[in-house]
């Protein structure tokens, strides 16, 4: 089953370790303005959410694109830009609803997460797991769970209170 | 590549901006950060100028492997001659500003000179402008960052500010970034108020090149996993610094009621679990943040949970805000610690000065030396949280005659008040100490009464004394990277070989504060923590600068001679109790009276002090009054100082 790039941005500490990462790693140099994720700050509330691409079923870069250079990766399920049809039009950055397809001003071309090639390097350096690579299926299991978890400590607060009465 | 940063130097009684290069040459004798600071502060300074003259010299720098994979990249250092001690100000923070500050193309500013009105700086993309401050002039630290981000238009600016005690000239104002990171000791935020510098803001978009990339990435997932397999980095990742505070004071290390006690007892509600607890209760089950690029995540984030400034959100606090908000003025309430964290934060002043300050305030008023005429009727007895809180505002916007007078720290504060005062004062050279009490570990107190800055613990604790390693385990990490076949001792009460290890810990906190990297992730609570010879690698991966281990501890030794060429130009003398390499008389004359069996009793001994003294200045080839000897300098390179090589 392909993989996801899941972000649970609770566990985010806002270091940006994976921004820089995904900077050197893409790019040799050390340049957030150049990473394919990035951290949305709140800082005055202590919010920080990892963002970046999706990997949309029906992506709107994909259909926007003029040339036809964004299509679908079969083998690892992510949508992938081919440089050598790519004409730097940048319609995807106005399209993309997350933000998550940017302008690289210094290689002069659009960029966005291509899951390192199965290997997500952001995911290796997160040490407090805020960002994983996991079977697609994983990603609403661990909300259910969460959710089921919920429901049966209300359930048993409510029955609590029913044998006060 | 990482090495093409520049300097710039700024003139703000003029306006003239000039930025130039720094030479390989300049960087193999000093690195970055705090050792090249040092340099430029004592190329750039002539001796005996007022520090909150327009003649002082302000360095705000990034470290040399700033921004890049050396993992906790994330210090900025600010140095200048400091107002409160009249000799070397340093002081370093964490957060993000030091990052940017190399993405916008600069690794040092020399800031000189000082602005007719309110001035920030806007650093951008390898260009400065002076800019008016008039309106952010009185606005607290957070508000003045939110306010130049929305002026400027970009929510990713990042700056370093000060507060309104900055702006009042408090002696010990700090200069803080985001919510609660501050340089905060020894006064930089009140030179920054005397240049009329309201802040310094950076954004930038460079390309920092790695010079070798894969090596730079696999070294540094090794370097994060030794540093967080350390118990000691778990727990910071979870309880934050406080954990220190707590686990000292179990044993008998914490001062309280200023320094009539080495225990605080009944202290449930300051505890570092039950400060998690509040973290937890009101930020949820995820409350730690982190700097930038740091994996320790060392930083809690809470919003005060009653009292008069309920719901309001901050972060920390650190250790020193427990212990100068709680320990030392004996306020156990963590609503107390948690304000006062804030308030400091908001105003933008030293909490561990502060805090220090205040608590030696409540002795003086509970002996009679002052009184209620002095306080305005404020009763500033020990266990007073309101009063405590009071005296922070009326510190930072030196209200009143004892606001006023408390502002110019210890010293000064002492020579007005007059009577006894002085020696009920702990501190160093004119900076207050850390709220640990170092009666019963000889090395700690050694550290602080040799600190550079004053006394302080940041400078050369060897923290790792306190956790009585065999003696082949110190020896391991002590005879690295030059041999040390001198006596260690595993006990923390002993004070053989403790020189050794103030004077090696000295130099490797030199070695990070020039690689602009935290001490966390070095030998400071950790024995197992990387040092010399992984800072060789990350140097090199990430820069291409080759430098052996030997060569790196070479430029820590060299720079920290620097700071002592600066501090004995500035006056000061081995057995000065203002300005020498002393303690305060307590520490010999009173003994502990609480704590764990081998600390209770304890001293420090003179004669064994003294014989300490004298072997820590021969580990670094100083005479017996603690003058660099011309052997020690020439071998050194520095005997032709001030050179002006930049």
């Amino acid at each position: 089953m392909a993989k996801v790039l899941m972000i649970n941005y609770e566990k985010c500490t806002g270091c940006r370790l994976c921004e820089l990462i995904c900077s050197v790693v893409h790019e040799g140099v050390s340049n957030p303005s150049r990473s394919r994720i990035k951290i949305m700050k709140w800082e005055s509330e202590g919010l920080y959410v990892p963002m970046s691409c999706q990997q949309c079923e029906d992506a709107p870069c994909m259909n926007v694109c003029p040339v036809k250079a964004i299509s679908r990766d079969e083998n690892l399920d992510y949508v992938k830009i081919d440089y050598d049809i790519c004409i730097g039009c940048r319609a995807c950055v106005s399209a993309c609803p997350f933000g998550a397809m940017s302008f690289d001003v210094i290689g002069r071309k659009v960029v966005k997460c291509d899951l390192c090639d199965g290997d997500p390097q952001c995911v290796r350096f997160c040490e407090v797991k805020a960002l994983e690579y996991v079977d697609a299926d994983r990603v609403s299991v661990v909300k259910k769970k969460d959710a089921a978890y919920r429901l049966t400590v209300a359930e048993k607060e409510a029955a609590a209170l029913a044998a006060q009465v | 590549m990482a090495l093409n940063r520049k300097i710039a130097y700024i003139d703000l009684s003029t306006g003239k901006i000039e930025m130039k290069p720094i030479p390989l040459e300049v960087r193999k004798k000093f690195l970055g950060g705090r050792g090249l600071d040092a340099y430029l502060l004592y190329n750039h300074t002539e001796k005996g100028i007022d520090p909150m003259g327009p003649k002082n010299v302000l360095m705000v720098s990034a470290g040399i492997l700033g921004a890049t994979l050396a993992s906790a990249s994330a210090r900025t250092h600010i140095m200048a001659k400091s107002p409160l001690t009249e000799l070397l100000g340093s002081s370093n923070m964490g957060g993000f500003f030091a990052p940017e500050l190399r993405w916008a193309g600069f690794d040092h500013l020399v800031i000189k000179g000082k602005a007719e009105k309110p001035v920030y700086l806007w650093i951008h993309n390898g260009e400065i402008e002076v800019r008016d401050a008039s309106n952010i002039w009185g606005k607290t630290t957070t508000e003045t960052q939110w306010a130049i981000r929305e002026e400027l238009g970009d929510e990713d600016i990042k700056c370093a500010v000060i507060g309104p005690a900055g702006e009042n000239l408090v002696r010990y104002a700090n200069v803080m970034t985001g919510i609660k990171d501050s340089a905060g000791r020894s006064g930089m935020g009140c030179v920054f108020g005397s240049k009329n510098l309201k802040a310094i803001a950076a954004r930038g978009t460079m390309d920092i090149k790695i010079a070798y990339p894969t090596d730079a990435i696999e070294y540094n997932r090794r370097f994060i996993t030794q540093i967080v397999s350390a118990k000691v980095n778990q727990t910071q990742g979870t309880l934050g610094t406080p954990f220190i505070w707590g686990a000292t004071n179990s044993w008998g290390g914490i001062r309280t009621r200023n320094f009539q006690y080495n225990q605080c007892e009944y202290a449930d509600d300051i505890e570092p679990e039950r400060l998690d607890e509040i973290c937890e209760e009101t930020m949820g089950k995820y409350h730690m943040a982190g700097c930038f690029g740091c994996q320790v995540h060392c930083r809690a984030k809470y919003k005060i949970p009653s009292g008069p400034y309920a719901g309001k959100y901050d972060e920390g606090p650190e250790y020193t805000s427990q212990g100068a908000f709680g320990g030392e003025p004996d306020c156990k309430n963590a609503v107390t610690v948690l304000t006062g964290n804030h308030l400091v934060d908001q105003w933008g002043v030293d909490n561990l000065e502060i805090g220090s300050i205040i608590s030696w305030a409540m002795e003086l008023y509970e002996l009679g030396i002052l009184t209620n005429k002095d306080t305005d009727g404020l009763d500033l007895s020990f266990g007073n949280d309101e009063a405590l809180l009071e005296m922070i505002r009326r510190i930072a916007f030196r209200d009143g005659w004892l606001g006023d007078t408390l502002a110019e720290g210890g010293i000064r504060a002492s020579e007005k008040i007059g009577k006894d005062s002085f020696s009920y004062l702990i501190q160093v050279k004119g900076m207050s100490n850390l709220h640990s009490d170092e009666r019963a570990t000889p090395a700690l107190a050694l550290g602080i009464a040799t600190g550079s800055r004053g006394s302080d613990h940041l400078r050369s604790r060897p923290a790792i004394d306190l956790y009585h390693l065999p003696e082949e385990v110190l020896r391991k990490v002590y005879s690295n990277p030059v041999p040390y076949d001198g006596p260690l001792s595993s006990d923390h009460t002993s004070y053989v070989g403790k020189a050794w290890e103030v004077f090696w810990q000295e130099l490797c906190y030199m070695g990070v504060d020039c690689l602009g990297i935290c001490k966390y992730h070095t030998t400071f609570l950790g024995a197992t923590l990387p040092n010399f010879e992984d800072w060789s690698k990350v140097l090199y991966y990430n820069t291409g600068l080759e430098m052996s281990p030997k060569e790196i501890w070479d430029v820590a030794e060299r720079t920290y001679n620097i700071e002592r060429l600066f501090n004995m130009r500035e006056g000061l003398t081995r057995d000065d109790p203002k300005k020498g390499d002393t303690l305060n008389h307590r520490y010999f004359d009173e003994p502990c009276l609480r704590g764990a069996p081998d600390v209770i009793g304890s001293t420090i001994d003179r004669k064994k002090f003294k014989k300490m003294i004298d072997e820590y200045y021969e580990h670094h080839g100083w005479d017996e009054n603690g003058v660099a000897t011309q052997e020690t300098l020439k071998r050194l390179g520095l005997s032709k100082e001030p050179s002006h090589l930049v």
